[in-house]
């Protein structure tokens, strides 16, 4: 699961019953979608869309992370040294031997 | 197309392969439980060009699947009711229930229709006020969102001609399941990034923990997957465990509050048997009692359903990585897409279907030439 | 009076598909993919065996007292009956004269076919009637003899169409399936999934806010610049309709008995479609198209052939897309965009859109 589609917001219709729907364009086509789960997204933002509802916005700082990730693999590539730490993420990974299967 | 292209990228592709083909020290098991992300993996030919050291396990993330037998007949078994319009997505028509499937149904002249989001079965309620529409609900907590705001409107509308059976499945218990069992060989895990994007990634701490594994929250485009498995072989090799978002675009540890709150208010957490698996404790929805009416088990009553599943069918042993599809016996032979003997030959998801039509291509040829020999003798 | 035997052939033939497999006609036997070809395979060509039909192309090549004519049929049953871009009576006749094209010929008279169904609009047949004149005077093809029937209401879809042409085959042009062989090149004419993708657009239940025309074309002009171009050095001609351009390679390949080889960075495909493929959860090499054409051509016309498309609207982004190899004789490959490899099976079923 599942087929989330990314897509650009070009319109935004709220919903007197607090179901905003809004206009958005994959491609070039365009779809009306339900923004009820993304009420702070703007137009121009893009959206993850799935089965016509939009689950998440699409961070555009975080989209950039996995070309800065390979970025600084070619660097370090260049350097000679250790592959890098992995993308960070909001907790510490724990530590220790991972358990044998 | 924007945060589209970027990630299917050659040259950057070919740099993650290169970085792990150095990597492994000994072989791992990883599993991705994804629907999506198996397409992906086999559409691009991924699996084929990691190294040898990585077997990727294809683990149960077809909901449609998963979905047990006896709710498809109970499914069928509705549609064919001359009041019903039975809407469904495009997935769950061709899955045959025991004796038919949805598209048999049609062809017998039930009204049954494919729609893309639930929100087109709630406007066809409203639109046919003398039908009943039943939306088979299906999938893992991604769609949960969209349902459950189906359920939620058709109720704030008094729409009473509209009903759900609810197939919902969750992606935390399952995976519990896996690591649990005594043959258990998975390693580390891929997580779903669009169920991530709705429940977050906070639930998956606590397994990373007790079995000490890595988890890596990972998209759905070549790249997301290569940089996943490249971040879950490193923590492999480095003894590491715990999780990390490779998604990070998409996916926050909380995920989306707001689909999560609808979700509390329209479903409650019960027990749910998964097809090829077996019942697993609180790992599915059902909706809460004071929405039941809207539950089409309780709303049409069809008789006894007992299904039969097929004797031969290894779906569990497939589903956690023990056997490969082409290491069935019916593979390709009895069971095909076309006439599936069990769950994962069902969807184009599924690990045996994808199997079937991408993968493996020197099987492929070797069956084509022996069937091919066999049509001329 | 002596009983007639039954006809020897047919006598004591029970139906070659296994009725337990396939009690009843299903919606995929008419898709294009597996089900169809053991439709056809198993069924069709079993009581009407002949070497003409067996080669299974798009139309047929009969030699009649010197001269080689191209014969094909097609019939039409699409919904809706008015489309973005056309019409069951424009895609009638394209359809029709593009088949007689894919063997060669260069059409010249197509008769039609109505199956009308109790109560279909009389203005709605007079448009459709009309949009056929234009498309068959545009293709310098003359409909030449017809024939009417109506059936009760409810028993059609408003209206079936069925066209058959005929047309005339030059000296120097050999197309057959069985022609591909290991080193010659795939070419396609444009940008796949138009017509499947537009007719989706405007079906019931799916609706995208910018129109998508269908891109049913006659194909025959450009057909003509290209066998001018390369005569004999063009091996197979197909337009990939239903069941898409990988219905078509899985075809050939398997007729041929040779491998093919696509590259996915080659194939062209419209920024909408593409869109529209992604949220349909549609693979566009299965999604029919109407005015694209699938030339294998001798490894070295391969850009010239490119070139003579290009020289027509209907291939303007043409482009060579793969090619004919020895190894995996009757299967199709695809190498992905990132540099991994998968089978282009043939379709199983109707392709459904999924959402998983």
């Amino acid at each position: 699961m599942c087929l989330g589609v990314r897509g650009k917001v070009i319109q935004i219709d709220p919903d007197p019953l607090g179901m905003h729907m809004g206009k958005v364009s994959f491609g070039g086509i365009t779809k009306e979608v339900c923004l009820a789960y993304t009420p702070e997204v703007e137009v121009g933002e893009y959206v993850i869309v799935h089965v016509g509802f939009a689950i998440s916005t699409v961070d555009e700082e975080e989209a950039a992370r996995v070309f800065e990730f390979l970025r600084e693999m070619n660097e370090l590539d260049e350097l000679d040294v250790p592959q890098p730490a992995t993308a960070p993420s909001e907790d510490a990974p724990g530590s220790g031997e991972v358990a044998a299967p | 197309m924007k945060f589209v292209d970027e990630y299917r990228d050659e040259a950057d592709a070919v740099r993650f392969i290169e970085a792990m083909r150095g990597l492994p020290t000994r072989s791992w098991n990883l599993m991705e439980i994804c629907g999506g992300q198996t397409h992906t993996i086999i559409k691009s030919g991924i699996d084929r060009l990691l190294p040898p050291e990585i077997n990727m396990v294809h683990g149960p993330g077809c909901p449609v699947c998963v979905t047990p037998l006896e709710l498809i007949d109970r499914a069928i078994a509705i549609a064919r009711r001359p009041e019903v319009i039975f809407t469904s997505f495009g997935d769950m028509l061709r899955v045959p229930g025991s004796s038919a499937d949805l598209l048999s149904v049609k062809a017998d002249g039930g009204d049954v229709r494919m729609v893309y989001s639930p929100l087109d079965a709630l406007t066809l309620a409203h639109a046919n006020p003398g039908k009943q529409v039943v939306f088979f609900a299906v999938g893992f907590e991604t769609t949960a969102p969209a349902n459950a705001m189906a359920v939620w409107r058709a109720a704030q509308e008094e729409v009473e001609n509209f009903s759900i059976l609810c197939s919902h499945v969750l992606v935390p218990p399952a995976m519990e399941a896996l690591l649990g069992a005594p043959d258990n060989l998975v390693q580390g895990f891929l997580a779903a990034g669009h169920v991530c994007s709705v429940m977050g990634y906070w639930e998956y701490e606590p397994i990373a923990e007790r079995y000490r594994i890595p988890i890596v929250v990972t998209g759905f485009e070549p790249l997301d997957l290569l940089q996943g498995t490249y971040m879950t072989l490193r923590a492999l090799e480095e003894g590491r465990w715990g999780v990390e978002n490779q998604y990070a675009r998409s996916v926050t540890r909380e995920g989306n509050v707001p689909a999560q709150q609808l979700m509390e208010k329209v479903f409650q957490v019960v027990d749910r048997p998964w097809r090829g698996i077996g019942p697993i404790p609180m790992s599915g929805y059902a909706l809460r009692a004071e929405l039941s009416r809207f539950d089409a088990e309780r709303r049409f009553e069809v008789g006894d359903i007992s299904a039969q599943e097929s004797p031969e069918c290894i779906a569990g042993e497939i589903l956690k990585g023990l056997k490969k599809p082409h290491e069935c016996s019916a593979f390709g032979t009895r069971c095909t897409p076309e006439r599936p003997l069990g769950a994962p030959m069902v969807s184009s998801e599924g690990a045996c279907a994808a199997y079937y039509h991408y993968g493996r291509i020197e099987e492929l040829i070797s069956r084509d030439a022996a069937q091919a020999a066999e049509r001329h003798d | 009076m002596t009983d007639q035997p039954a006809h020897p052939s047919l006598a004591g033939l029970s139906c070659p598909i296994p009725l337990t497999d396939y009690p009843s006609v299903q919606l995929a036997h008419g898709g294009g993919g597996r089900l169809s070809q053991m439709l056809i395979e198993g069924l069709f060509l079993e009581a009407f065996d002949n070497p003409v039909l067996e080669l299974l192309h798009d139309g047929a090549i009969l030699q009649v007292d010197g001269a080689r004519l191209a014969f094909s049929t097609d019939s039409f049953v699409i919904s809706p009956l008015f489309f973005p871009g056309g019409d069951i009576g424009s895609l009638a006749v394209h359809g029709t004269v593009n088949d007689v094209a894919m063997c060669g010929g260069r059409p010249v008279a197509m008769s039609t076919g109505y199956i009308l169904e109790e109560g279909f609009p009389m203005e709605d047949l007079w448009r459709i009637t009309r949009s056929m004149e234009e498309a068959s005077r545009e293709a310098s093809v003359s409909v030449v003899t017809g024939d009417t029937k109506v059936v009760d209401r409810g028993k059609g879809d408003g209206v079936y169409i069925n066209t058959t042409g005929i047309g005339v085959i030059p000296a120097g042009v050999e197309i057959s399936p069985r022609r591909a062989r290991p080193g010659d090149l795939v070419v396609l004419s444009g940008a796949i999934a138009v017509h499947g993708i537009a007719i989706m657009s405007v079906r019931e239940g799916l609706e995208f806010e910018t129109q998508l025309e269908s891109d049913s074309a006659n194909l025959y002009p450009m057909v003509a610049s290209v066998l001018e171009r390369a005569g004999e050095r063009v091996h197979v001609l197909r337009d990939p309709t239903r069941g898409g351009v990988a219905s078509a390679l899985n075809e050939i390949a398997g007729k041929a008995g040779v491998g093919i080889r696509l590259d996915e960075r080659s194939i062209p495909i419209g920024e909408e479609v593409r869109g529209a493929c992604e949220i349909l959860g549609l693979d566009p090499l299965y999604v029919a198209n109407e005015g694209k054409c699938l030339a294998i051509v001798d490894r070295e016309a391969g850009e010239e052939v490119v070139e003579a498309m290009r020289g027509h609207a209907t291939g303007g982004a043409a482009a060579i897309v793969g090619e004919i190899v020895e190894e995996h004789p009757g299967k199709v490959l695809l190498r992905s965009r990132i540099g991994g490899m998968r089978v282009v099976d043939m379709l199983s079923g109707e392709q459904l859109p999924r959402i998983c």
